[in-house]
């Protein structure tokens, strides 16, 4: 059942000055909350900004007890909504409506995930890479970025059990030029090894490259799209997405209730 | 309290109508919003046969407001009477369907199909999308083209007809006329406004589609001139609609001549805005002491004010 809550403040964490992870209390969402699932946040009441905007649930936040009582968002200073979450100061309300969207489906062993994001496309695999080690899936981030500067909570990924391959496109970390590179790499060289499944988020020229090597490699993939939203909830049909038909033909879907995350081989990249 | 008014022969609830393009096929909200409790749903607009869209982006944030250009997506008249219909009703809803068309036979074919279905409350003809030059907009942009469109529908139905207005044109109220002459039993208006956005950086047109929709609040004080100017010119009531976003907002299109409103970008912002919407009524009623909203409906005071002192000293 979605909810619209006024989620308070936890915490923010400004990683860098362009990326944070705003952490907030909202129980309601977080208890119905899934991986690649995302939030549309009222940024501020009134009309400037007007629209809500869509985050992925990087963390769901959890007590000692393990009961779910908030989540964070991992945010990228782009426009005037997201500079207002990047300025979020402990204690401030925000209106949060969700959960939102149908979550990544998960693997289960002895399968392998392979997680790709490209910059702040990091965003809704927090929470996905601790449902999956909670299953006992092995999980490989391949994560890439510009700079070693802009590769974000390596940390909390190693502290979780991840395995990470980075890569930036200086070269001043991991492997010298984009993620499918060392994604691509490890594609081959794991060939004869079943059942990987790779989930991806970052920019869209990243996502069709890595649907395209999914499908080289034999592997399904599931990419969390990216779309500017209207209403988050199939409303207004801003968000569309365009997929195959069964028949050969293809449609327009909208990725805030029939995604965000999409199978790859249904995508027709426009 | 009595919130109920009316439409020709159609009884609303309340005089909140959710905007079509704005909520679906209005089961998108099932889970949020009480369907039956709406004053009405306009449904999205539908063709005769599906419909595609333009490509991504399709809207863009302005201020205090949005521009749309979804190009009119839908599922065509024949799956959303097997698909969706039949939840609308068991959900009570008060259906209005939006039709439009690229021929004036496309719009009597759409009102013949629609006329014999259990639940239909009512047909919006769209003769004002901007998005696209098949939905309407060639008709509602024209007066001869408005009356033929409207009285050939009014000629095939029993359901009210009500052509939703565009304000890209020099004087909405003959549209307004035109439509009633053609035995229209109301008018909403205002759709978008024609409009645009570039990203300088790229000098790229921020929609797929170049041009788009502008609504949201930023375009209400235009749509309150449009309903009362339309509202002093035909008898037929006037449905008002234009970046409500609050029970003010719904009083003053109803004062300046509204029989009812329809809300669409408010509710992206807040799909939970109805019951709000209905006790800020409620309150003003009670601090007014109305009995009946319909008593409200185009009550704008003209008259010179003697007793707050604004207009002393300005002979």
């Amino acid at each position: 059942m979605k909810v619209d809550v006024e989620a308070v403040v936890r915490s923010n964490t400004r990683l860098s000055p362009h990326f944070n992870v705003l952490a907030l209390a909202a129980p309601a969402i977080a208890s119905q909350a899934e991986p690649g699932q995302f939030i549309m946040v009222r940024t501020a009441p009134g009309d400037s900004p007007l629209l809500r905007r869509p985050y992925s649930l990087f963390e769901i936040l959890r007590d000692p007890q393990g009961r779910a009582t908030g989540f964070s968002l991992f945010s990228k200073r782009v426009g005037v909504g997201s500079q207002i979450l990047y300025d979020a100061a402990p204690g401030q309300r925000l209106a949060c409506l969700g959960p939102l969207g149908r979550p990544f489906e998960l693997v289960t062993p002895p399968g392998r995930a392979w997680l790709v994001a490209g910059g702040v496309g990091l965003a809704p695999f927090a929470a996905l890479a601790e449902a999956l080690l909670a299953r006992g899936i092995r999980t490989t981030l391949f994560y890439g970025a510009r700079t070693g500067a802009e590769l974000f909570c390596l940390d909390r990924f190693e502290r979780l059990g991840v395995e990470l391959v980075l890569a930036t496109e200086d070269g001043s970390r991991g492997e010298a030029g984009q993620v499918t590179v060392p994604l691509e790499q490890a594609l081959r060289a794991a060939a004869p090894e079943p059942q990987v499944t790779l989930y991806a988020c970052g920019p869209e020229a990243m996502l069709k490259a890595v649907a395209s090597l999914a499908s080289r490699y034999g592997r399904p993939s599931h990419l969390s799209m990216e779309r500017l939203m209207g209403c988050g909830v199939g409303g207004c049909y801003s968000c569309v997405v365009r997929v195959r038909d069964a028949d050969g033909g293809s449609h327009y879907d909208r990725a805030c209730v029939d995604g965000p995350i999409f199978r790859g081989d249904a995508i027709v990249w426009e | 309290m009595d919130l109920s008014v009316r439409i020709a022969s159609l009884h609303l609830r309340n005089p909140l109508i959710a905007a079509s393009g704005c909520f679906g096929y209005g089961l998108e909200y099932a889970d949020m919003v009480d369907l039956a409790g709406l004053g009405g749903i306009a449904v999205k607009g539908l063709f005769l046969k599906e419909h595609d869209g333009h490509p991504p982006p399709r809207i863009v944030e302005t201020p205090s407001g949005m521009l749309n250009a979804i190009g009119l997506q839908g599922i065509g008249v024949h799956r959303f009477l097997r698909e969706k219909m039949p939840e609308l009703r068991a959900r009570r809803a008060v259906v209005i369907v939006n039709i439009c068309g690229a021929t004036l036979d496309e719009y009597v074919e759409l009102a013949r199909i629609l006329s014999d279905e259990e639940g239909v409350a009512a047909l919006e003809l769209n003769v004002s999308c901007p998005n696209i030059k098949e939905g309407g907009i060639t008709f509602g942009c024209n007066l001869d083209a408005t009356f033929d469109v409207v009285s050939a529908v009014r000629r095939v139905t029993r359901l009210p007809v009500i052509p939703k207005l565009t304000p890209n044109v020099t004087d909405v109220a003959a549209f307004a006329r035109a439509s009633e002459d053609a035995g229209a039993d109301a008018v909403s208006l205002v759709n978008t406004f024609l409009a645009m956005a570039v990203d300088v950086e790229t000098r790229r047109p921020k929609l797929s589609n170049v041009m788009g929709g502008l609504s949201g609040p930023a375009i209400r004080p235009i749509a309150v001139r449009m309903v009362y100017e339309c509202a002093r010119t035909v008898k037929i009531p006037v449905i008002g609609i234009g970046g409500i976003a609050t029970a003010r907002d719904v009083l003053e299109f109803m004062i300046a001549g509204a029989t009812a409103v329809q809300v669409g970008t408010a509710s992206f912002v807040d799909p939970f805005i109805w019951p709000k919407l209905i006790d800020g009524i409620r309150e003003y009623m009670e601090r007014h002491g109305l009995t009946r909203v319909a008593d409200l409906v185009g009550t704008l005071r003209l008259e010179r004010s003697t007793d707050d002192g604004s207009t002393t000293g300005c002979a």
